[in-house]
């Protein structure tokens, strides 16, 4: 534990202006790659909602533009600061986690039936958006602490216990979608800190034999574990064009809508999108407004930014100089790859519905802010190992 | 390669699982990127042309959901106008059969079904735009047998529909029809303007009065059902569903109390006339109406064009609302805007005495007070208590007025006469305030037999008592009386009160920033208020009879125009209460109602006893009727 602190300085002192503003030490590429994403977004939003809210038709460009330059200011403010010394804050952090949800639970307010959301003077936020990226920086120190000694399997459930915690707090909102991308996160986490196959192999036999006891058991004796619509959203992906009123209805419009764009997207007589009560088409089906509206290279164009963001992020695992920013690193690439591959995939038709955005594309001040937090602890563990690097 | 480049604090027997892994993560992030690519070429480029003709099949049908229209409330949240569903018949011209005589057939079914002759039926369509897929509203509120009828024989049918719809309600009758005006189907011009985008043939959209200025608010979001239909146009099911959004709610700042108060006295008058009353500082409206008026709800029901002609066309023109469309002189309500004048711009100070012998000579032209009274010596509060018409005269001769201004004109406008107010409902006058250019130009075109002579300072001693080819709405009198008892605010005069969502949640308050703040010293202020207030509230005062035993101090200006030989005079009065605190300006006009106290000013009594829930009693209108006035 005290051997990371030597290497915790970070680059001499420059002139205080330049210092704040100073971008030299972030990777280039995926900050460009981030910006480039917000920016399809606001651009997405601007030509698919112009003829929607009569009286406003800039009102999602303009507040998702405005969540991008606070996200993009808290990602550079972030890169800033040493991100090892979160791992001495990981209890506080990690009680706010589970804190917050916990209270978002009991009195937030309930948007379509689910309480996620806790009003704050100027906006609604989603304690669950911020708790993904806390999560990855908590539960990779705690983690780390326990890293020097071999893993045994209880040491390995109390680990997973940490991660299962707040996901399932979220489920029970219930968000089913963020709970996943909690668990994905908790997985990877484990998965990067070196847990023994044998666990991982362990744990999934265990995770099958119970899900399908539950299961079995909970129909038995008249409880649903998931509510109708999950299961529905669930498994209605396995059989999509049964009937369009049910379940895999959004899916299968989505799917139209997003090969009906072809090669180069209907523009302004996208009207799958637009008339086809997509009912998430700002957020959770936005790449399908993009699919048909921009068609193969605007939907490609997407995919590509992404794999250069996941690439870099990947990169910074490799160069992270503390094992603690592997971890982390590794925390948030699971994150944001999952919810991208989830979602992109939820709107071809490969993956179940389950209310996961696509990250920095899909409208939403929480989710926009959450991820630019992420990519700017990615920038610090990138701007630390630089700095080591010059020496 | 970076991989050289190891964590220094990683346990050595990591190391090489570590590399593992993360090549592991990343072979799996590459996977899911190389799936979605595959996946997206076949979609896309593969199967592009197979969606594409999915996304513009022609089996799937677009139904318009429409939404209801949100309500207007009074401002204690009475309900004015709210909406009933009814069913309706809808004709869509286009639809109809090509064939002349299986057109002719299908119609004459449709009217013996209806009770429609051929004729009334051609009527409807023609009183409706013409436009492609327009469609006509045939009928509202089937029997359920016609309804049952035609829905089981649709094929027999082709171009009519069966819909439901919404319609305007009113529950409280003709109450504030002038104001809350109309909602109806959008026009072939109306649907090419800007505000309008994103609407349809066939939509309701707000037509007249607060229904056409809060219409965005009102008209809510229209939704759609789509519909899969087989090859014969059949629905086979319903493929999805975006439900409609019922507008906000409108909450006015009106009192429906008062307006019913002021609207049966204007009727129990009997005669043309209109009122207006306004809170003084804020320019929310409390009331305001005009008689005639007519019932809103002949709109909700389809009539055929003379049927429409007719409505519109009766005497006393019903659909004109006279209190901010009636344009017409003041009379002696003007003096106040002439002594702003006369003391501001210094042409006398308040204790310039006249001598009022009941008569002036202006060049050769003796104009006399009305009723020929002789007042005496007397200064500006005076002449203001017992309305001297001669004083005034005297003010109009010596102030000046050239090209398109003068020194009357310039503070007329300032108090937003001869200029529309920017009032929340459309087409609201600007009047008149004549100037030497103004007359000068009609002279000369010969367009109007009345000015049959060039302007001469005549014209101004005219101007100066309100009288000639000045012409004031109530509303703008109301607004100038405003910013006299306020301090000198031109107050935005509205209706609106906020915007409530379905939540009742106020998503918009209505508070118009006032027009401009007036330049007027206090000293003339308070002489004029001081003069009203005499009027109303000493003996001797033009509408003491009325006014003089209200339980407090209040300064009101009775006015009597004259219209022309043979007709009688138009009354009005405005009065600001109460005198020493101004809340709330009346202003009240009679037409062809005599003296300003024997009509106007009994019913800004009531409003007035209204608005401080005063009990009615004591001295009021019918007494001081008799007692006439002097002008």
């Amino acid at each position: 534990m005290e051997a990371a602190k030597p290497s915790l300085t970070i680059a001499p002192q420059r002139s205080r202006v330049l210092e704040l503003l100073n971008l030299r030490n972030l990777d280039g590429i995926m900050l460009a790659a981030s910006i480039g994403l917000i920016a399809f977004s606001v651009f997405t939003l601007d030509s698919a909602s112009r003829h929607e809210v009569a009286a406003d038709p800039l009102y999602f460009v303009v507040r998702q533009s405005l969540y991008g330059v606070i996200g993009i200011a808290l990602m550079i403010a972030v890169s800033h600061i040493d991100y090892t010394r979160l791992r001495e804050l990981r209890v506080g952090i990690y009680g706010f986690i589970v804190g917050s949800i916990a209270f978002v639970l009991l009195v937030g307010t309930a948007v379509r039936g689910s309480t996620r959301w806790v009003d704050l003077p100027l906006f609604q936020f989603q304690p669950s958006e911020l708790a993904k990226v806390l999560l990855c920086v908590s539960l990779a120190a705690f983690v780390y602490e326990r890293i020097r000694r071999p893993f045994g399997i209880g040491q390995t459930l109390r680990l997973l216990a940490l991660g299962l915690l707040p996901a399932g707090l979220v489920f029970l909102q219930p968000d089913l979608g963020t709970g996943i991308v909690l668990v994905a996160i908790t997985l990877t986490v484990l998965f990067v800190a070196g847990i023994p196959w044998q666990h991982f192999a362990a744990l999934g036999a265990a995770t099958v034999l119970l899900a399908g006891g539950a299961y079995l058991g909970g129909s038995a004796a008249g409880v649903e574990l998931l509510h109708g619509y999950q299961q529905d959203r669930l498994t209605s992906f396995l059989h999509p064009s049964d009937d369009p009123s049910d379940g895999s209805y959004q899916v299968n419009q989505a799917i139209i809508a997003v090969g009906s764009g072809e090669k180069s997207g209907r523009g302004d007589d996208a009207t799958q999108t637009e008339l086809l009560f997509l009912p998430e088409r700002h957020t959770d089906f936005i790449f399908a407004v993009i699919g048909e509206r921009f068609g193969f290279m605007g939907a490609a164009f997407v995919v590509f930014l992404y794999a250069l963001l996941f690439w870099r992020a990947i990169r910074v695992m490799r160069i992270a100089t503390s094992y603690y920013g592997v971890i982390v690193a590794g925390g948030i690439v699971a994150m944001l790859a999952f919810q991208a591959i989830i979602n992109v995939g939820m709107n071809l038709g490969l993956m179940p519905v389950t209310g996961i955005t696509l990250p920095l594309i899909s409208y939403g001040g929480s989710s926009v802010i959450g991820t630019f937090l992420a990519l700017g602890l990615l920038q610090s563990i990138h701007a630390q190992s630089d700095a080591r690097g010059r020496h | 390669m970076y991989l050289l480049d190891r964590p220094e604090d990683i346990p050595p027997r990591l190391t090489n699982r570590l590399n593992l892994r993360i090549a592991i993560l990343g072979a799996v992030v590459v996977a899911a990127i190389a799936t979605v690519l595959l996946r997206l070429w076949s979609l896309q480029i593969l199967d592009g042309p197979h969606y594409r003709a999915l996304a513009q099949d022609h089996g799937v049908l677009d139904v318009r959901v429409h939404p209801p229209r949100g309500e207007i409330l009074d401002r204690d949240g009475k309900v004015l106008v709210d909406n009933r569903t009814v069913m309706t018949l809808q004709l869509r011209p286009s639809d109809l059969p090509n064939d002349r005589t299986e057109r002719r057939r299908e119609l004459a079914k449709l009217g013996d079904l209806l009770g429609l002759s051929q004729r009334e039926i051609h009527q409807r369509v023609r009183a409706t735009p013409q436009y492609a897929g327009y469609p006509v509203v045939l009928k509202q509120g089937l029997d359920r047998q016609v309804l049952f009828y035609l829905l089981e024989n649709k094929e027999s049918f082709p171009g009519v529909s069966v819909e439901r719809a919404y319609v305007r309600k009113y529950p409280e009758g003709t109450l504030a029809a002038h104001i809350l005006g109309l909602a109806g189907q959008i026009s072939p011009r109306q649907l090419k303007q800007q505000k309008y985008r994103g609407l349809q043939p066939g939509d309701i959209i707000g037509q007249a009065g607060v229904e056409y200025r809060y219409d965005r608010f009102l008209r809510g979001t229209a939704g759609s059902q789509r519909i899969q239909v087989d090859a014969l146009g059949r629905p086979r099911r319903t493929l999805g569903n975006r439900p409609a959004q019922a507008g906000d709610n409108l909450r006015l700042t009106l009192d429906s109390g008062l307006q019913e108060v002021g609207e049966s006295a204007l009727r129990a008058r009997g005669l043309p006339g209109a009122f207006v009353a306004m809170n003084v500082h804020s320019g929310a409206i409390v009331g305001m109406g005009s008689y005639p008026t007519y019932d809103p709800s002949f709109y909700t029901e389809p009539h055929t064009k003379s049927e429409y002609d007719v409505f519109g066309n009766r005497p006393g023109d019903p659909l004109v609302d006279r209190a901010d469309q009636g344009g017409y002189p003041t009379g002696s309500t003007f003096k106040p805007i002439t002594a702003t004048a006369a003391l501001e711009d210094g042409l006398i100070t308040p204790s310039t005495i006249f001598n009022d012998t009941g008569s002036l000579d202006i060049g050769g032209l003796v104009v006399h007070n009305a009723g020929g009274a002789a007042n005496g010596p007397i200064d500006m509060s005076t002449a203001l208590k017992v309305s001297s018409d001669v004083y005034f005269f005297n003010l109009g001769l010596h102030a000046s007025a050239s090209g398109r201004g003068g020194q009357i004109q310039d503070w007329a406008f300032k108090y937003g006469l001869g200029r529309s107010p920017d009032i929340d409902i459309p087409n609201a006058s600007a009047g008149l305030i004549p100037t030497p250019t103004w007359r000068n130009r009609v002279y000369r075109s010969h367009k109007n037999p009345y000015i049959d002579r060039p302007w001469n300072q005549g014209d101004n001693v005219n101007l100066a008592v309100g009288q000639g080819d000045v012409m004031v709405t109530p509303l703008q009198l109301a607004r100038a009386y405003a910013a006299l008892a306020n301090g000198g605010t031109l107050v935005t005069p509205h209706l609106g009160g906020r915007i409530v969502n379905l939540n009742g949640k106020t998503v918009e308050r209505i508070k118009p920033p006032p027009t401009r703040r007036l330049r007027i010293s206090e000293e003339t202020r308070s002489v004029i208020l001081r003069g009203l207030e005499r009027a109303a509230m000493e003996p001797g005062g033009t509408s003491y009879p009325v006014m003089g035993g209200f339980p407090f101090a209040v300064a009101g200006k009775t006015g009597t125009a004259e219209r022309g030989t043979g007709q009688e005079d138009q009354s009005w009065y405005s009065v600001i209460a109460p005198y020493d605190d101004p809340q709330i300006v009346v202003t009240v006009t009679v037409e062809h109602g005599g003296f300003g106290v024997e009509s106007a000013a009994p019913i800004a009594r009531s409003i007035l006893e209204h608005y401080f829930d005063i009990n009615a009693g004591g001295a009021s209108g019918t007494a001081a009727a008799s007692a006439g006035g002097v002008e």
